[in-house]
């Protein structure tokens, strides 16, 4: 009997929304967006969490800056950083190297969820690593409540592997709240309707992002963090649930 | 360390399923994860009041970790390597870290697998 497994639900009964950020295809701008989307909830007013299965290459802790180490506390508390409580292996393993194999990554997955008290959060956004593979297979299997918000650029080579995402996330039933065009100009749009998936904007090429990664007020102030901004109050995740009425 | 208790609290979670009325639980402990087994027992007999388990007893063994090379094939434990107390604090929450700070002690490389002693697990006997 795996006790971890039992106590998941647990430390996730007080997460309201859960939205997975992926794409398919490495290298599409997903930790950004992702980690950008956190921040850009938090200044809104939202409670917000960031967990980043990207085991292999964890990077959301390097666009929100220096965080300090998880508290433990009956468990691990994330650091908070700029309103935005933070999870990644990579606060544990610094810059060495985490080559995991698929039942490892499995394992650090399952092991992260039992441990992260996160609290009372109206948002947990998470940064999908690239691929379709275990990461991304058990955190829809594990977190269960999911939606899915697939980021791509108008590459064809990004759009070819998306598509199969997209179909993936379909037949597994986790609603897919639309698709965000990162580093394009609404090149993508087209495709987004070919595939019945609303399209939720696109986010420019912005260079000033480059020299802000590190710095959320700076990140904040991009014309990408504003195109996101947008994006996100298409897929409706900008705005705390309303809390369920009392009961009679 | 207060992970035992984030331990403990799992531990009851998944029994509460359990029909029979338990008599003795079992709960094997990896060395990875390093749990110290006092503070999950004395958390196990604070949270087990008022559940299922309040008439349980609790038996603790130790499951020393062993470790083998994917790419030279060595088997090694943990005590061929050196590790430091804060790369073991880090294992004792996700003991996949192993593959961060740990080396095969024959050709250096990270890429090995845990055979055994890795997590904790747990069997009931009513």
């Amino acid at each position: 009997m795996d006790p971890r497994l039992a106590v998941i639900p647990e430390r996730l009964k007080r997460v309201s929304r859960i939205a997975v950020f992926c794409s398919g295809k490495g290298g599409v701008g997903k930790t950004l967006l992702a980690s950008l989307a956190a921040l850009i909830a938090a200044r809104r007013g939202l409670r917000v969490g960031l967990l980043d299965l990207d085991f292999n290459g964890p990077s959301s802790h390097v666009v929100l800056g220096a965080a300090p180490a998880p508290r433990e506390e009956r468990g691990l508390v994330p650091p908070e950083v700029a309103g935005v409580k933070l999870m990644s292996l990579a606060l544990f393993a610094g810059d060495a190297p985490l080559p995991l194999r698929g039942a490892d990554a499995t394992n650090a997955l399952i092991e992260l969820l039992a441990v992260t008290r996160w609290g009372e959060l109206d948002l947990l956004v998470v940064d999908a690593p690239p691929g379709t593979g275990d990461e991304l297979l058990d955190a829809l299997r594990l977190l269960k409540r999911v939606e899915a918000v697939v980021v791509t650029t108008p590459s064809k080579l990004s759009l070819a592997v998306v598509a199969r995402l997209v179909r993936l996330l379909k037949g597994a039933g986790t609603p897919v709240l639309g698709l965000v065009e990162n580093m394009g100009r609404g090149e993508a749009e087209a495709t987004a309707r070919e595939w019945g998936v609303k399209y939720l904007g696109w986010v420019p090429y912005d260079p000033a992002v480059e020299s802000a990664l590190g710095d959320p007020e700076k990140l904040l102030a991009t014309e990408a963090a504003a195109k996101l901004e947008g994006a996100l109050a298409a897929a409706g995740i900008l705005k705390a649930r309303e809390a369920s009425p009392p009961p009679p | 360390m207060v992970h035992e208790w984030a331990l403990a609290e799992a531990i009851i979670k998944s029994l509460e399923g359990v029909g029979e009325p338990v008599k003795l639980v079992r709960i094997l402990l990896g060395e990875l994860q390093n749990v110290d087994g006092e503070i999950l027992l004395f958390a196990l007999e604070e949270l087990k009041r008022g559940t299922k388990l309040e008439g349980a007893r609790f038996a603790l063994d130790l499951e020393p970790a062993e470790f083998e090379c994917n790419a030279c094939g060595a088997r090694w434990k943990l005590s061929d390597v050196g590790v430091g107390e804060a790369e073991r604090e880090a294992m004792h929450f996700v003991p996949e870290l192993a593959h961060a700070f740990l080396r095969c002690p024959s050709c250096g490389s990270p890429d090995f697998k845990v055979v055994r002693g890795r997590g904790v697990r747990v069997e009931v006997e009513g």
